[in-house]
């Protein structure tokens, strides 16, 4: 049913992505004309939050001057940061909702689309039953706006089916840490990583995907501060790196329990944490015993004296910081990873003081707050789970309904998709998502796509995903819409409405306030703007663990941003969870987990010997939706690229520039490869932002954490070989052709 | 305030080079020196300001007397009606700084943010770097807070050249391999 209508061509012609590299008016127009007004906000890109103050003249964001007041950043910002006001009156944007023709997408009224969409998902509903129909949202949607979207599917639809992108994220993190430590958050507060003596990051290209995170590492070296790094790429903060420890794709999880071996073997333990403060201890001493180094070594490809090395600095520092991100979580043992870090945090007592503890790198630009309030398939606002019955009641009494017409847990992103490619599934409304780019297995998600008997979407631009859509709601950006964000350290922020959307585009709260209506649910969406639901979402949190309930906007404003849980009004915030080790669980203790060993869900044979791993570059942000149409972001690293050493380029005559086919169990790929050092001989990288015949994702595989279900991105099996010349070059500097 | 590069703290993410750009007296033409030292051998890289020598190289060999150096020790971009697009300043600078905009026969370089320093503000690049590899601050902070020393002495051969931008140096690195393979288990067997 709803394959791309018209041609390809058309539809980029009219859509984009085209590259918006000047401001309205040209540069030389824009240097004449002061701004209107400078609005504090924060950038849009990923979950660092960056203040930014951005320049507004005539309804449009115009530029940028920085906001060195706000504490997290001072002013700093990375290249997205600078050139994200170029979204702002961007040629594709979309300024009409959009009807499906047999040619291509036709404006329309708001009328007509949501008349259709309400039509077709009440028609779908009727014949397939509630649960036909699924919700997809966005972990770079404010709060207000993630907590309407799980409201929305759970009242107005009445189905269990509504997950996000942020399953793609840090899930396998939070899955870990709340059976650890009843919460699902980063236990520090960044101003803590300066105060570390040694700092463990593993999994965490910080340099291009937290690239203000890279100024704390930097004070923490500059105080005397050591640096451990472990990935298998030599990625940029590991050229500062005290040691670097190279482990293969896949194999954290032995290199995590070969540490904590050694901790236990030369009894560098912290007993008074473990036996204050913590439960399971033992199970997981007898579970590491048979990582030793060198087992370890020859399964991680680290060195046996560097793993004891990375072992004896953590276990020996009296404050020490273990730091994690994607490349730690994207596995089908994502959890256990994860679980294995925070064992290894424990058993030293690094936890639950200042400069020491586990944090993950949130890295959606509200992929914190954006999991905390509903839009999760098993939970509801203020984190509470969807399976407790008090739970269940509480958001039931603040939503005006009762416990039993909230639907239980539904599937996830990856699950989602598979049930639409079955058939069970045959409606989807979705926002803030890209799963054609951001999903494993493009192909088969296309498929999937192509099967839907209704495809609703709300965007500001026509993304690959949209383009599959039979209604397109025209939405809003972030800078159109005021709500709340949570930063990857816990802390609350304001997003302040900077210009309203363009042409006939709406604020997405208000087109969900509408559908609502329409699907004769509206009495229970009345919000006026996004404060209204924000009152509403305090409440809703109240006595959870995301426990927003003392948060206001104003107080956002007055005290740059508030940690939860904030309880009252009167509540400081809490920037250091679980301080003194006590943990959120009714008896405060910290629970160890026992971590078991899987193959990944992809193994590496002789048909396919290499290992591939995907990522991201400092210059795209996720699907690329918004980075790919701007033009100074995309002439920094205009195409993905197969990163590659030497060494394996040398096995079959390849060198940079030199097109690479790269085949896995799914399908093949195309790209030039660029021959590096800086990764291991086994392994190759490709960056993920693209779409098409250059989407990295078609590649990847559904192999999913059976918890977390999170998708293993970081390890699929491949074999390479040559297919010609390009003529891409190494990375140069930018600058030198734009000048 | 001084201004600081430290390259062993670039990232290489080029957030100075995007952001210069859109200073206001000189929106859309980027001054930022940026480069990708050999990316094949290494992810290091480096972004570098105009140093503002004390004797300025460009200034010497300009033809056309364009380049001048005010009281505050800034050397600017070439006056724009003398400037005849020569080059010379191109050729001639140690550090390889000045650029040659040949449609505006022009050349430009940075000149500290001088609409922004003048006001009290930090340089543009300097505000936004994320790693702080570009810094605007005191010397006694930098004393303070870094491990790096500062230094201003340049030497060409026997031409030794002072500037008002000062470099930071490592104390205390040993050799450092760069080859992940070099660093591998397996890389022994």
């Amino acid at each position: 049913m709803a394959k791309v209508p018209g041609s390809a061509d058309a539809i980029r012609d009219q859509f984009g992505p085209h590259l918006n590299f000047e401001p309205a008016g040209g540069w030389q127009h824009e240097s004449q004309h002061a701004p209107d007004k400078l609005v504090k906000t924060h950038c849009c890109f990923c979950g660092q939050q960056c203040g930014i103050q951005l320049k507004v003249r005539d309804n449009r964001v115009v530029g940028f001057e920085p906001w060195e007041e706000f504490p997290f950043n001072q002013g700093m910002l990375c290249p997205k940061g600078v050139k994200r006001y170029l979204q702002s009156g961007h040629p594709d944007r979309l300024l009409d909702p959009l009807m499906r023709t047999d040619a291509g997408f036709r404006p329309t009224t708001w009328d007509e689309a949501l008349g259709t969409t309400v039509r077709r998902l009440r028609e779908l509903q009727a014949k397939y039953g509630r649960d036909a129909v699924a919700v997809y949202g966005g972990a770079s949607l404010t709060t207000e706006k993630a907590y309407l979207v799980g409201k929305f599917a759970r009242v107005a639809l009445g189905t269990r089916h509504i997950d996000y992108n942020g399953r793609l994220c840090m899930v396998s993190a939070g899955t870990a840490y709340k059976p650890a430590f009843g919460a699902d958050r980063s236990p520090i507060p960044w101003s803590d990583i300066p105060k570390a003596q040694v700092l463990l990051v593993i999994g965490a290209n910080v340099g291009e995907c937290a690239p203000i995170t890279t100024s704390y590492i930097w004070r923490c070296r500059d105080r005397g501060g050591q640096l451990i790094v472990v990935d298998p790429r030599f990625t940029p903060i590991a050229r500062n790196a005290d040691l670097y420890l190279p482990v293969r794709p896949g194999t954290d999880l032995q290199l995590l329990m070969g540490m904590l071996h050694i901790v236990l073997r030369d009894g560098l333990e912290n007993r008074a944490f473990i036996e204050a403060h913590t439960t399971g201890f033992e199970a997981v001493a007898e579970s590491v015993k048979p990582y030793d180094p060198r087992a370890v070594a020859e399964r991680t490809g680290v060195p046996p004296e560097a793993i004891e090395r990375a072992a004896h600095m953590f276990a020996k520092a009296e404050r020490a910081i273990l730091l994690h991100a994607r490349g730690l979580e994207h596995h089908s043992k994502g959890v256990e990873n994860c679980s294995a870090a925070i064992n290894l945090c424990l058993a030293t007592g690094h936890f639950g003081r200042e400069g020491s503890g586990c944090a993950m790198i949130t890295g959606q630009g509200n992929g914190q707050g954006g999991r905390e309030h509903g839009q999760k398939c098993d939970q509801l606002p203020g984190q509470r789970s969807i399976d407790d019955p008090k739970a269940r009641e509480h958001v039931a009494r603040v939503w005006g309904i009762s416990p039993e017409e909230l639907p239980g847990a539904g599937y996830s992103a990856v699950e989602i998709m598979e049930a639409i490619h079955r058939g069970e599934i045959k409606g989807l409304l979705s926002i803030c998502f890209n799963p054609l780019v951001s999903l494993p297995d493009a192909t088969f998600t296309r498929e999937a796509l192509e099967r839907l008997e209704f495809f609703g979407v709300i965007d500001f631009f026509l993304s690959e995903t949209a383009q599959h859509a039979d209604v397109v709601l025209a939405g809003s950006l972030q800078e159109e819409e005021e709500g709340v964000v949570c930063t990857a350290e816990g802390r609350v922020v304001h997003i302040r409405k900077a210009v309203d959307p363009p042409g006939n585009a709406r604020g997405d709260a208000s087109i969900f306030c509408d559908l609502a209506a329409r699907l004769g649910k509206g009495q229970y969406f009345p919000y006026r703007e996004p404060r209204e639901i924000f009152e509403e979402l305090r409440e809703a949190s109240r006595g959870g663990i995301a426990d927003y309930y003392g948060i206001t906007y104003e107080r956002l404003d007055r005290e740059m941003g508030v940690f939860w849980p904030c309880p009252s009004e009167d509540h400081p915030g809490t920037p250091r969870l679980f301080e003194g080790g006590v943990s959120m669980h009714a008896d405060g203790k910290c629970r160890f987990q026992l971590t078991p060993w899987r193959e990944s869900g992809d193994p590496v044979d002789a048909d396919y010997p290499v290992y591939l791993t995907t990522g991201r570059v400092v210059s795209q942000y996720l699907s690329g939706t918004q980075t790919r149409r701007i033009g100074a972001l995309v002439e920094q690293y205009p195409e993905p690229r197969v990163e590659i050493h030497p060494r394996l380029a040398a096995t079959f005559d390849v060198d940079t520039g030199d097109l690479v086919t790269v085949t896995t169990r799914r399908t093949e790929l195309t790209l030039p490869c660029a021959v590096v050092k800086t990764i291991r001989p086994d392994t190759v990288f490709i960056p993920y932002h693209w779409a098409g015949d250059k989407s990295a994702n078609r590649l990847t595989h559904r192999t999913i954490d059976p918890r977390s279900k999170i998708p293993e991105f970081k390890v699929s099996a491949c074999r390479l070989a040559k297919a010609g010349q390009a003529h891409a070059q190494l990375p140069t500097a930018t600058g030198a052709s734009r000048v | 305030m001084q201004f600081f590069v430290d390259p062993s703290r670039c990232i290489g993410c080029q957030s100075c080079l995007n952001a210069c750009e859109e200073c206001e007296t000189h929106r859309g033409v980027s001054m930022i020196n940026f480069d990708f030292v050999d990316r094949r051998e290494s992810i290091a890289t480096a972004a570098y300001v105009c140093f503002h020598c004390e004797d300025p190289t460009c200034a010497e060999v300009c033809p056309a007397d364009a380049i001048k150096k005010g009281d505050d020790g800034i050397v600017q971009s070439a006056l724009e009606p003398r400037c005849i697009g020569c080059a010379n300043c191109v050729l001639a600078c140690p550090f390889g700084i000045p650029k040659l905009h040949p449609k505006r026969e022009l050349m430009m370089k940075c000149d500290m943010c001088y609409d922004r320093t003048s006001v009290g503000k930090k340089p543009m690049c300097a505000t936004v770097c994320p790693s702080q590899a570009l810094t605007f601050a005191t010397p006694e902070t930098i004393a303070r807070e870094r491990r790096e020393v500062p230094t201003n002495t340049f030497q060409f051969g026997r031409e030794t050249v002072k500037t008002k931008v000062f470099m930071m140096t490592p104390v205390g690195v040993d050799e450092v391999s760069i080859d992940v393979a070099d660093y591998m288990w397996e890389a022994r067997a």
